[in-house]
């Protein structure tokens, strides 16, 4: 069947309602597209296992990012509701009455990831507060009319939930027509009304504990929302406040300055607005991050220029999670995808049995690796021969290689937080604020040769008694978390020091009491005072001998300076490291953040071609005069051929025709008018 | 040949598009190419080579130059005149004359050299390029119109390929000539005929043309001035500096060809002649162009794979990628319900897309109340029933009908649903711009370059390109499927009145049939009985955009068919046939 035609614009093909029952498992498009895949359904299998844990554990920290959020919410919610209960003749509480209690919720501009949070949001809220949520968009309420209409029938929808369906959609017909807030204010009266008897149908039991629960309105995108329509609302509904308990959440992304720049003083004075902040789109990277990749949680592992790529298209583009978790999960696509050896990239235990049943193929591949040659070329000649023919103990080799490959990441993160601990306080942050630039330079290269890394130690040797101890303790809490064998003793090195420390202390005061220095507390004039500084100066300069605490701190900036060397060597230097390490950054790229201008641009900007087409047209031409073709049908092609290109360019955007003049087009793009 | 070809695309480049100037520039250089095929005969092939962007550089600074000698000429011409007009002119200032036309050569001179100073010479491939600088352009474009005006007289050098002498000739060329090769040119706000380049309005061109030759000539061709020639040479060089100023920040003026494809003389061609000479083309690089679609080819399992992990694919680049898509359909998609949705077509909206989902995916025969009704609808339909899968192939996702923010809202959310799997293609340079970070997150694109170079056949048929004459197949077809649905009677009607124009075809001054008259002859024929009924078909005929009255100078109403007078014969002659 074609698929073009003068009449229409879509064509449905619906294949044999036989042949359709057989629909193709998606596994077997892993595979096929490529000839020489090994394992591919193991492989796929993998990946969406891992994709899975991945996905679950985003959620999950989401969840509990937002949990402090929603508590406080919720917590608001419930005493502002408790407020409307109370029919109390108290004057505050009648001013207060006439004011609708609104929360401001500070999302930040990562709009992509709100909707996400307004729908665990919601669903916070309906079971902890009230059935009646509704929230609303600005895009759906350009005026008063729709802004009502969308309320109700949301409103309607939800309770229809609960009550007879069919009932339930005739009363939003007819409502469609007709709405305001009287009728609403009747409807929830009605409502509320005939919940009563109805108590104990109803499943939310926290709700139900309140004889009439409040309707919550969330406008998630307050700044796109019209002023007048946002004013006319908060007006209306403050008059009706006593028998519609409404209570508001704005979701805002800028600052809260925004709302009394949308609203005037005489309306925002009808709110009682209270202030939420969400954590901040960078906090929530981190974790991810954390909690994702500074693991040895999930075997996957992203190389830097991926993590380069992803990071800043998450600070340069949009700040969205989501999307930074959609490149996650490309990546790990493509990992499976494209490396055949990849099906060893799972937990240790199973890697260790899946090494058995490798094919010759697979065997073959791993001796190709650039990695595993390096570390071939190390051995002696005959484990070398061993390792090049014997198959059986090539796989012995890397059952060890893979053990090696996990105790090598198991340490490497816990060094590298124990790095950050002391880097991420120093002044101007030489190797970073954040654990996600340490990490970068990390497996950039070897970082004690970078010259931040220099400085960085400079300043750790300057560093106070005090602080040098807080970040010693909590190098010592990460060490200690962890059971692993080598860097147990690191943990008992750094107890060690904890405890020299505080031993300085107790000699210090001994010091102190028999120091000399208690005597510069007599009586002396400006110039007296500058004398005896720069004697003491002196005398500390040809004084080589350091105190005792800065023996000490040498010998802690040594020591890590030693872990660092030992530890976080970059992981092209670890055989196998191609296993899990997903290195091709330029296909993310392409595929995340494409620049279709740029493609366009290049196909077209060489002049080559431009002047070979012309030599094709010319030539051809030719060819026809040869044929004794007339030159009015050369001239013909010739105009046909220009025509084409009109349109084409056209169709590109590259030009449009105007009305100046006849046959006039404008150039619309690269300098144009 | 190759400075020719590379000079001309540069020219194409800088100036203010105009197709036909182009294209006689086009023609130009093909005759030029059989020229120097028959010069030498053993070379058949055209070779096309790349020469060093300085000489190209020299190549146009020298023909640039040689403009500027051109308008000297043209100075001295002026003024020539003048002094044949006033012949109380004595010798004396005669000579003062001569004397400040001199100065003012070498002003200009200096000018050239002070600009050729300032911006091409310091930089020249900045000068070749560059697109912003509207003098630059102009000077471009008026070489352009001389390279397409004088064909013969630059084969003859070019083919010498010596810039010196180029330069002679031009300056003894007749003044008619050149006069004649300017007034091709009017600024573009102009909305003047065709006919203005009159052999007999040579005079008054010329003064047009003086007027219009800037800044410069303006202080030499003012009237008589008593100044020694030293002061007027200082106030030429300030008013020039001044003129040079304004002419700076004030071209808003753009110099375009007035020529147009109508002087061709080339009729315009229909859709399907179109299509039939092109297909006459054999492709070049087919062979590459073949390489690069296998390349793609080789991607279709894995966009399937992609597309159901969750992603959708958006495919961009050079070239039409319908064929593309059609090989993924017809590889791929054979077993699973698919819509192809063709973007380009005009008529496409989101509503049929929505239609056909609903009507002919989904089996519902119910009515909608409104698109966003639908795609709730549709909406809860997929999310019920998981195994419910459907794959959309939207061709050009970013056309006209479809581009817009509501469609895209709707399409996204479309795609964002799990068993919807959506692959486009984009083709518009500023496609992505109908995305913000909402829609991009509905899409979940995953981006493919494919670029193919293969034309956009199908894509470009529908649109209304100005070049493209409206084929008569398509108005006849409709005017046929219209009447047909009318009464006999008023099929009578409108033929009297089809008649009636093709009997007036040859008389200039036609401009209707009077709605008296037409009653009177309707009557006559008993097709109809009151002045009523006529109207009421008339209204009939003016929905269909059949008829279109014209009020006459007398006040009558006159009724004219709005169809050219071929196509009203094909559908007499058709109608002939059937009775």
């Amino acid at each position: 069947m074609a698929t073009s035609s003068v009449s229409k614009g879509c064509f449905v093909f619906k294949p044999n309602f036989k042949k359709r029952k057989i629909s193709v498992p998606v596994e077997d498009y892993f595979n096929k597209g490529k000839n020489e895949s090994e394992d591919s359904k193991l492989r796929f299998e993998t990946y969406q296992l891992i994709w899975q844990q991945m996905k679950s554990e985003t959620e999950r920290l989401q969840e509990e990012l937002n949990k402090n959020l929603f508590d406080s919410l919720i917590e608001f919610l419930r005493k502002s509701y408790s407020g409307f209960q109370k029919s109390s003749r108290d004057w505050g509480c009648q001013i207060k009455l006439r004011e609708i209690p609104t929360a401001a919720l500070i999302l930040g501009v990562n709009v992509t990831d709100h909707d996400l949070t307004f729908r665990s949001l919601t669903e916070a809220l309906q079971n902890n507060v009230s059935p009646y949520v509704v929230s609303l968009q600005a895009k759906d309420c350009p005026d008063m009319k729709h802004f009502l209409q969308k309320l109700v029938s949301q409103l309607m929808m939800d309770c229809c939930v609960d009550e007879e369906t069919k009932e339930g959609s005739i009363q939003v017909a007819q409502k469609k027509t007709h709405c305001s807030m009287d009728s609403l204010s009747s409807w929830y009266t009605n409502v509320t009304r005939k919940t009563d008897p109805k108590m104990p149908r109803k499943k939310r039991t926290s709700s139900s504990q309140w004889q009439s629960p409040p309707v919550v309105l969330i406008l998630k995108d307050m700044e796109s929302f019209t002023t007048k329509v946002l004013q006319d609302f908060i007006i209306i509904s403050s008059q009706h406040l006593h028998e519609f308990p409404l209570i508001l959440i704005f979701g805002i992304a800028t600052s809260p300055i925004i709302i009394h720049r949308l609203l005037p003083h005489a309306v925002s004075s009808l709110l009682c607005i209270e202030l939420f902040q969400s954590l901040s789109c960078k906090e929530h990277l981190t974790t991810v991050l954390d909690k994702l990749l500074l693991t040895t949680q999930f075997p996957f592992k992203l190389s830097e220029k991926v993590l380069q790529i992803l990071t800043n298209i998450f600070l340069y583009h949009d700040f969205s999670i989501q999307n930074f978790i959609k490149g996650l999960q490309l990546s790990l696509l493509e990992h499976f995808y494209s490396q055949p050896l990849s099906v060893l990239c799972c937990n240790l235990p199973e890697a260790k049995r899946r090494i058995n049943f490798l094919s010759d193929n697979q065997c073959e591949n791993i001796r190709r690796l650039p990695s595993f040659r390096r570390y071939v070329e190390k051995q002696a000649s005959e484990k070398q021969v061993a390792l090049l023919t014997n198959e059986r103990f090539l796989k012995e080799e890397i059952q060890s290689l893979l053990e090696n490959l996990h105790v090598y990441h198991s340490n490497y993160f816990l060094v590298l937080r124990c790095l950050h601990q002391f880097t991420s306080s120093l002044p101007k942050y030489p190797l970073g604020r954040q654990i996600r630039e340490l990490y970068c330079t990390c497996l950039e290269k070897n970082i004690w040769d970078s010259e931040e890394y220099v400085s960085a130690l400079q300043l750790l040797r300057m560093l106070a008694k005090d602080e040098l101890m807080t970040i010693l303790q909590k190098c010592f809490k990460i060490f200690k978390s962890t059971s692993e064998k080598q860097l147990g003793s690191t943990a008992k090195r750094i107890e060690e020091f904890l405890a020299q420390f505080q031993n300085l202390d107790e000699a210090k005061e001994e010091e102190d009491t028999s120091g000399s220095l208690s005597k510069g507390l007599q009586k002396t004039d400006l110039y007296h005072l500058q004398k005896s500084l720069l004697e003491m100066k002196e005398l500390r300069r040809t004084n080589k001998k350091q105190t005792r605490f800065e023996v000490l701190r040498e010998k802690v900036v040594n020591f890590i300076d030693s872990l660092v060397r030992e530890y976080l060597l970059p992981p092209e230097t670890q055989p196998l490291h191609e296993v899990v390490y997903f290195t091709a950054g330029h296909t993310l790229r392409e595929h995340l953040n494409a620049a279709p201008r740029i493609a366009l641009h290049t196909a077209l900007n060489n002049p080559y071609y431009y002047l070979k087409a012309f030599a094709t047209v010319v030539t051809a031409a030719e060819k026809m005069d040869a044929d004794s073709a007339t030159s009015e049908e050369r001239n013909e092609i010739i105009h046909a051929r220009f025509i084409r290109a009109v349109s084409e360019l056209e169709l590109l955007g590259f030009i449009k025709p105007t009305k100046q003049k006849t046959d006039h087009v404008a150039r619309l793009t690269w300098g144009g008018c | 040949m190759s400075y020719k070809c590379m000079y001309y695309v540069n020219v194409y480049l800088a100036v203010d598009i105009n197709f036909s100037s182009l294209l006689s520039a086009l023609l130009f250089l093909f005759r030029l190419a059989m020229m120097s095929k028959l010069e030498l005969k053993e070379d058949r092939m055209l070779e096309v080579q790349f020469v060093g962007d300085d000489d190209v550089l020299n190549h146009i600074l020298d023909r640039e130059a040689g403009a500027k000698l051109k308008k000297e000429r043209t100075q001295l011409l002026v003024n020539t005149k003048k002094i044949i007009k006033k012949p109380e002119y004595d010798l004396e200032e005669d000579d003062q004359e001569v004397l400040k036309d001199q100065n003012y050569v070498e002003v200009l001179g200096r000018d050239i050299q002070e600009s050729l100073k300032n911006g091409s010479a310091a930089d020249g491939g900045n000068k070749v390029y560059s697109f912003q600088n509207r003098k630059h352009s102009e000077k471009m474009a008026k070489l352009a119109s001389e390279l397409a005006k004088t064909p013969r007289k630059n084969v003859s050098l070019s083919l010498k390929n010596d810039p010196e002498i180029i330069n002679i000739p031009q300056c003894s060329k007749v003044p008619r000539s050149h006069s004649d090769s300017e007034s091709e040119y009017s600024t573009s706000n102009s909305e003047d005929d065709d006919g203005v380049a009159q052999e007999n309005e040579e005079d008054t061109n010329e003064v047009i043309l003086n007027q219009k030759i800037p800044s410069q000539n303006r202080a030499v061709s003012a009237p008589v001035c008593k100044e020694t020639p030293s002061k007027k040479m200082k106030r030429d060089k300030t008013s020039d500096l001044v003129e040079e100023y304004f002419e700076a920040h004030s071209s808003s003026k753009v110099l375009t060809s007035d020529r147009t494809l109508q002087k061709l003389k080339r009729a315009k061609l229909d859709q399907q002649t179109l299509r039939n000479l092109l297909s006459k083309v054999s492709p070049s690089f087919s062979a590459e162009l073949k390489q690069l679609s296998q390349q793609y080819e080789q991607l279709f399992h894995k966009w399937m794979l992609q597309l159901r992990l969750g992603f959708n694919i958006v495919l961009y680049g050079l070239g039409s990628k319908r064929d593309l898509l059609e090989r993924f359909r017809t590889t791929v998609l054979q077993d699973s319900i698919h819509v192809v949705i063709n973007g380009f077509f005009p008529g496409i909206s989101v509503k049929s897309i929505l239609n056909s989902i609903t009507e002919e995916v989904l089996n519902h025969m119910g009515t909608f109340r409104s698109v966003l009704d639908q795609l709730d609808w549709i909406v809860n339909k997929f999310k019920e029933d998981s195994s419910l899968e459907l794959f959309l192939l939207i061709h050009n996702l970013d056309s006209q009908m479809l581009r817009g923010d509501k469609s895209q809202q709707i399409i996204g959310q479309l795609s964002s649903l799990r068993n919807i799997y959506l692959i486009a293609s984009i083709d518009h340079l500023n496609a992505p711009l109908m995305w913000d970070h909402a829609k991009q997150s509905l899409y979940n694109w995953l981006w493919y370059e494919t670029t193919t170079y293969s034309p956009y056949t199908e894509e470009t048929s529908y649109e209304n390109s100005l070049l493209v004459k409206q084929s008569g197949s398509l108005p006849l077809s409709s005017l046929i499927h219209v009447l047909r649905s009318l009464t006999p009677n008023a099929r009578g009607i409108f033929r009297l009145l089809i008649k009636y124009q093709l009997d007036n075809l040859d008389n200039p001054s036609y401009i209707g049939l009077s709605f008296q008259d037409f009653y009177q002859q309707c009557r006559e024929a008993f097709l109809v009985n009151s002045d009523l009924t006529l109207r009421a078909q008339l209204t009939e005929f003016r929905d269909h955009k059949l008829i279109r009255t014209k009020k006459g100078t007398d006040g009558v109403e006159y009724l004219l068919i709005p169809v050219d007078n071929g196509t009203l014969r094909d559908f007499l002659e058709r109608e002939e046939e059937e009775s």
